[in-house]
């Protein structure tokens, strides 16, 4: 059993959100960059517990960027895995991203990719989909569980108010969510064995990009809340039923 | 030529948020000089000519058994079908859970641009840009499509919809359908209960409620206000409530009409996932807590007593105790 992981960079949640040059780059002075939260305790920590699970697994991770991706895709490595593939290309949009992956798993004939569901910084919760047709796979999209049942997977995944549980055959691409596994934090004996295992360098193939940013905006900032007595609730309720006509 | 709506459907019934895709597709057809059609997989028992109100002229229906669940693979390939019928410039889903499943499958198959989470509609002179909630919804991003077919999913909640008067033609399609390569085996719905990312109110609420047993008064409330429940992470963590009713940042990012937050500090990483929201109402305690900083109303108070109170009263102008 071989398990592709996509490891995405994304500024840390408590980011300030503020952009650069007219509006049209992200200004990451003094941002932390972490592994995609979903990338990280969903998707990567499955994985991991599967090769608990059995030894014979084994687990590759591949991400899409220039060196500054190195010390994310090491601190991947940390918390378990085998190897890392980093596809040596800025920022593009997500079909090219998704073409790069594409080719990395023909090459590796893996039985499973996982991604996260998105990435908390351009939420596209693409390239999932656009790497199982690009690899013509099925495609299971908000994953909350997975279990592995010989040449099948046993998956539920999100559906509006409910779940829904399925068998897919293998090989297939999962994007994964909340409910997968719970967070880990790496160990000293992780860190330092990541130090040593193999990063691939590889050079991207030529791919196109669909859609490109033009510029960003921030919403505009609230009014400024109402406060209300609290021993005044109906005040409340009117508030919302008249002024906002929420309810 | 054309723009084409996915309308997505659960146990035979069009969901909200196609209605909401199907009106945003028609002013998108009504802005670029065509018309707007849908295409709906599977059984339906709605009556589809009524969403003609929505502005759909045609609707394509293609059923087969191999459609009665969704496999993202086989979904896809005869939506390419349908669009490839319709002559479709412009691809409209839902971006709920099964628009994410075969929206980006579709842009890739038709090398389509794709954009997900739109959250108003495109310019289309010149060129063609879309508005897309970025950041955990704390930024927008304009972004350009460059491709002759654009596939959009646009964010729940995020456009209104509009009723007019119109029947749509509908017709039945006849596609390739592959066999499913996914099996569904069950199907677990929270029965009677407002789906998390199509309510229109939401009553969430935090670690301040102390433990599980105290979840009464905030059920009782959102059941009052026809709402779906949600929690924060920690709440979620600690098994207090299941982990569909995790909002924010790592969980589910809704955008109801009101969002009612009871016992939550009002984290960032929480805030990411529910400042869509058209009215924030904060319940705290703490007169400091940041949540109040994003809130259009506020009580600083004891939920355990404010809450009850707040059913009371909301009760009383429904006209109900
Ligand atoms: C990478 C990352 C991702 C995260 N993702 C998410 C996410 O998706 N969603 C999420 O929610 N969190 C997320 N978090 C966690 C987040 O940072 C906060 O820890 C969390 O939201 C706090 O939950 P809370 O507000 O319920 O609890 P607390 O922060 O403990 O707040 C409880 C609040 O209840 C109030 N309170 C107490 N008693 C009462 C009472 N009797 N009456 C009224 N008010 C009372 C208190 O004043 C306090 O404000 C994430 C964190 C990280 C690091």
């Amino acid at each position: 059993m071989k398990i592709l992981v996509c490891i995405s960079k994304t500024p840390d949640t408590t980011a300030k959100i503020a952009f650069t040059d007219n509006n049209t780059k992200f200004d990451g002075n003094g941002v932390q960059w972490i592994i995609n939260p979903y990338d990280e305790w969903y998707s990567l920590v499955r994985a991991i517990e599967l090769k608990e699970a059995d030894a014979s697994v084994v687990i590759h991770l591949v991400t899409v960027g220039a060196a500054d991706a190195d010390p994310i895709i090491r601190k991947a490595l940390a918390l378990g895995g085998d190897e890392a593939i980093r596809v040596n290309a800025d920022s593009h949009d997500s079909y090219y991203v998704a073409s790069q992956i594409a080719e990395v798993a023909k090459q590796g004939s893996y039985d499973l990719v996982f991604t996260g569901k998105e990435t908390i910084d351009y939420n596209g919760s693409s390239i999932g989909g656009m790497l199982a047709e690009l690899l013509d796979l099925p495609y299971i999209a908000l994953a909350s569980k997975f279990e592995l049942a010989g040449t099948k997977a046993i998956v539920t995944r999100e559906i509006e108010g409910g779940e829904e549980t399925c068998e897919v055959a293998l090989p297939a691409v999962i994007s994964c969510q909340k409910g997968m596994a719970e967070a880990r934090i790496p160990n000293m004996r992780g860190i330092m064995a990541a130090r040593t295992k193999p990063l691939k360098v590889v050079e991207p193939v030529s791919a196109d990009s669909l859609t490109g940013i033009q510029s960003f905006s921030l919403p505009p900032a609230k009014a400024g809340v109402k406060l209300v007595d609290p021993e005044n609730v109906s005040e409340l309720v009117r508030l919302l039923h008249e002024e906002a006509k929420a309810i | 030529m054309s723009v084409l709506v996915y309308i997505d459907t659960a146990d035979g019934h069009v969901k909200k948020a196609s209605l909401e895709a199907m009106t945003y597709g028609s002013k998108i057809a009504e802005q670029i000089g065509t018309s707007a059609e849908a295409v709906v997989l599977g059984p339906v028992n709605d009556d589809l000519t009524s969403l003609g109100k929505y502005g759909i002229k045609k609707i394509y229906n293609v059923a087969n058994d191999s459609l009665n669940h969704l496999d993202a693979q086989v979904y896809t390939k005869v939506v390419a079908q349908v669009a490839d019928a319709a002559g479709a410039k412009v691809i409209v889903f839902s971006n709920n859970t099964n628009g994410k499943a075969i929206a980006p499958r579709l842009s890739a198959r038709l090398k389509a641009g794709f954009v997900s989470g739109a959250v108003a509609l495109p310019e289309t002179s010149p060129g063609f840009t879309v508005k897309k909630s970025v950041f955990s919804a704390k930024a927008f991003a304009n972004v350009s499509v460059n491709t002759d077919i654009k596939i959009i999913a646009l964010n729940p909640n995020a456009y209104q919809t509009i009723a007019t008067d119109g029947t749509a033609e509908v017709i039945s399609f006849n596609a390739n359908v592959d066999p499913p390569k996914v099996k569904v085996t069950n199907v677990t719905k929270a029965s009677g209960e407002v789906p998390l990312t199509e309510a229109e109110i939401v009553v969430s609420a935090g670690r301040g409620m102390k433990g599980p047993e105290n979840w009464g008064m905030v059920e009782e409330l959102a059941k009052t206000l026809h709402a779906a429940t949600a929690c924060s992470r920690p709440v979620a963590d600690a098994h207090w409530r299941p982990h569909n009713e995790h909002v924010g940042q790592t969980g589910i990012a809704i955008a109801p009409n009101l969002y009612i937050a009871i016992g939550i500090s009002g984290a960032i990483q929480h805030l990411a996932g529910v400042n869509r929201s058209k009215v924030i109402v904060v319940i705290n305690k703490d007169p400091e807590a940041p949540f109040f900083k994003a809130a259009d109303y506020g009580i600083v108070g004891d939920a355990f007593e404010v809450v009850p109170k707040f059913t009371e009263a909301i009760k009383k102008l429904k006209g109900v105790s």
